[in-house]
């Protein structure tokens, strides 16, 4: 047995493990009966037809040639969540100005051509639309610096 | 007449100050985004949504339609002038576009392309008028069985006639169908999937998952790619077509505006086949058919007269079946639950208002976009010379804004970033986004539907086959699974997608 397509042998493994995940969780809720389906049901017929399905993926990953390995570059992917989730762990407890700009930062160190100057810039000039737009325009209830 | 009366009431509505606002403000904002190079109009939309949050539901519809006009010729304008599609749905109108425009016909080809989108709005608006209300009527006949049935078509359908490998499409589907049972069951009231975090106690918002899926993911793959971006953008001159332009094109119009409509009623449809079907048509039919695919006129008016067609009529089956056909639909369909409006049958009946409003406004929408877009091409021109890295920290901030505005609470952002991280897996491995989207919407409904359907019966699920209007969207749903697994047909819709 050799893997043909990595791309498919990848993916049937993740849906595999998404069908039995779901399918084991939802053992733990109510089966039901087919007249009267209880919460488990439903989520259990799901759980087992994506694992069927991820199998399918898996099979045609022996059989369809596509030699193609997919490259996972981890620097972009790790540095725009690193940047979201500062985002979301600033936004409350020191205000949107603050996470806008950590944000706006953050996430520009991902791009190949990055330079601190242009990225302090347009993080400053971006926190100041948000707050316009946002804040005063929409009327959306932002704190907006530490102790507003 | 009916029709007549229904649309005076639509107009009334749509043509109140407030809502041609709305209209208006929609359709530039969308324009504005959509412009944006990678964006389509789902990640425009998912963004923009939040914007809708403090308006009445009849305003946000309309804003919401708009932003989706917009954000769709947007896309055609960025694929015309610096061949960069931004929806796959834009992917063949640049084959034509920006061969038009390296010839210094920018201008026509967006002319044409904005009056061909206008012919096929206003033909468009009328054929939801006329059809949408027997439909709905039909769709009142309707029992469980029949909508279980519907759903399954509608999903197949989606899988089958959007383009990327079939099961892995269906593998996409069925994971929405799952995330969708996470939250609440509303029938037994227990909490599913949610691994005891109150935020997702109800269920996930589906705005945090398409802009993880479709935003945060289609960023980080642009990202990657090294290599520079061109943007030279093309000089627009003169933007209205010649006589012989409009001479050789109207036939085109007609031809994609009538395929569009047609194509735009199909569960699965939408303006996606519409471009690509009226795209190889008139590539069949055109004489004489030397130019094609070098700057031909044709070429651009068909695909986006049928893309504007097929994207309006796509809301048949949403305003009277509450069933969407591509993701677009399934996040109107989101916001009209976050509204309070259930999408069914029953709307058009009991918010009159709210539905010939919507439809009515598709036309004033249609004929701003003509108005705004032929004056302010140079501002738009403008925004395409924006450099990407100035443009995607500016995304991410909208998109972490608007999640966290849902319901103020910073696990959106969070969960966000991890369907962010999906989408990225995802893509990697060539699995498609957008089935996933529909299963999110559809699956609630779905078990909804399959539990009264089997009380019904009495737990006999030869009931699907016994009623025939779901016997028979069965038989289809099988039919088009067969179709795709038997290699000749198979052959052919990639040939077809490669063009």
């Amino acid at each position: 047995m050799k893997i043909k397509s990595p791309k498919d042998f990848w993916a049937g493994l993740m849906f595999i493990a998404f069908g039995l995940g779901f399918a084991f969780v939802a053992q733990n809720y109510e089966m039901g009966t087919a007249i009267r389906m209880g919460p488990g049901y439903f989520p259990t017929l799901l759980g087992g037809l994506l694992a069927v399905l991820g199998l399918v993926v898996l099979g045609q990953s022996l059989v369809v040639s596509d030699p193609e390995v997919p490259k996972f570059k981890l620097g972009p992917l790790a540095i725009v969540l690193v940047g979201i989730c500062l985002f979301g762990f600033l936004v409350r407890s020191a205000g949107l100005i603050p996470a806008v700009l950590a944000l706006i930062v953050v996430s520009s160190i991902a791009h190949s051509e990055f330079k601190w100057r242009d990225a302090a810039l347009l993080a400053v000039g971006l926190a100041a639309f948000s707050v316009v737009v946002f804040h005063y325009g929409l009327g959306l209830p932002f704190k907006l610096y530490p102790g507003h | 007449m009916d029709l007549i009366a229904n649309l005076a009431l639509g107009f009334d509505v749509a043509l109140s100050f407030e809502n041609v606002l709305y209209c208006f403000f929609g359709v530039l904002l969308g324009t504005l985004i959509g412009v944006l190079p990678g964006l389509g109009p789902t990640a425009t939309i998912a963004m923009l949504l939040p914007v809708t949050f403090t308006l009445p539901p009849v305003a946000a519809l309309i804003m919401l339609a708009g932003i989706y006009y917009g954000s769709q010729y947007g896309g055609s304008t960025t694929a015309i002038l610096v061949n960069l599609p931004g929806e796959s749905a834009s992917v063949v109108t640049a084959i034509d576009g920006y061969k038009m425009a390296r010839m210094g016909r920018a201008g026509p080809a967006l002319g044409i392309a904005a009056i061909g989108s206008f012919f096929a709005g206003c033909v468009a608006t009328l054929v939801i008028g006329v059809f949408a209300p027997p439909l709905a009527e039909l769709a009142l006949k309707f029992g469980p069985a029949e909508y279980f049935s519907l759903m399954v078509l509608g999903l197949v359908a989606a899988v089958v006639l959007a383009h990327g490998p079939f099961v892995k499409a269906l593998c996409m589907v069925v994971l929405g169908l799952l995330l969708g049972m996470v939250g609440t069951d509303v029938n037994s009231g227990v909490p599913r999937f949610n691994f005891g975090i109150p935020e997702i106690a109800e269920n996930i918002d589906f705005v945090v998952i398409a802009m993880g899926l479709f935003g945060i993911a289609e960023i980080v793959v642009n990202l990657e790619r090294t290599e520079h971006r061109d943007v030279s953008v093309a000089k627009v001159t003169r933007i209205l077509p010649t006589k012989e332009d409009l001479k050789l094109a109207w036939p085109s119009i007609v031809r994609g505006t009538a395929l569009g409509s047609v194509l735009g009623i199909l569960p699965g449809g939408g303006s996606l086949l519409a471009s690509f079907a009226s795209y190889t048509m008139e590539k069949k039919l055109a004489r004489p058919p030397k130019h094609f695919g070098e700057g031909d006129i044709r070429g651009v008016a068909a695909p986006e007269s049928a893309n504007n067609a097929g994207a309006q009529t796509s809301f048949i089956p949403l305003l009277t079946l509450g069933i969407p056909s591509n993701p677009v639909m399934a996040l109107m369909i989101g916001a009209m639950i976050l509204k309070g409006i259930v999408p069914g049958p029953m709307v058009m009946n009991e918010r009159p208002e709210l539905f010939w409003g919507m439809i009515a406004s598709m036309w004033v929408g249609n004929l701003m976009l003509v108005i705004l877009n032929l004056p302010l091409i140079g501002m738009w021109i403008k925004l395409l010379t924006v450099p990407y890295r100035a443009l995607y920290p500016a995304i991410l901030m909208f998109c972490c804004i608007g999640v966290y505005t849902l319901n103020n609470t910073e696990f959106n952002v969070y969960l966000m970033a991890l369907f962010g991280l999906l989408g990225y897996v995802c893509a990697k491995l060539e699995c498609e986004p957008a089935p996933l989207i529909l299963g999110f919407i559809l699956g609630p409904m779905m078990e909804e539907y399959l539990r009264r359907a089997m009380l019904l019966s009495r737990g006999d699920p030869m009931i699907f086959l016994e009623k025939p209007i779901s016997a028979a969207m069965l038989a289809v749903a099988v039919l088009l699974m067969l179709s795709i697994a038997l290699p000749a047909i198979r052959k052919k819709r990639e040939e077809a997608f490669q063009e």
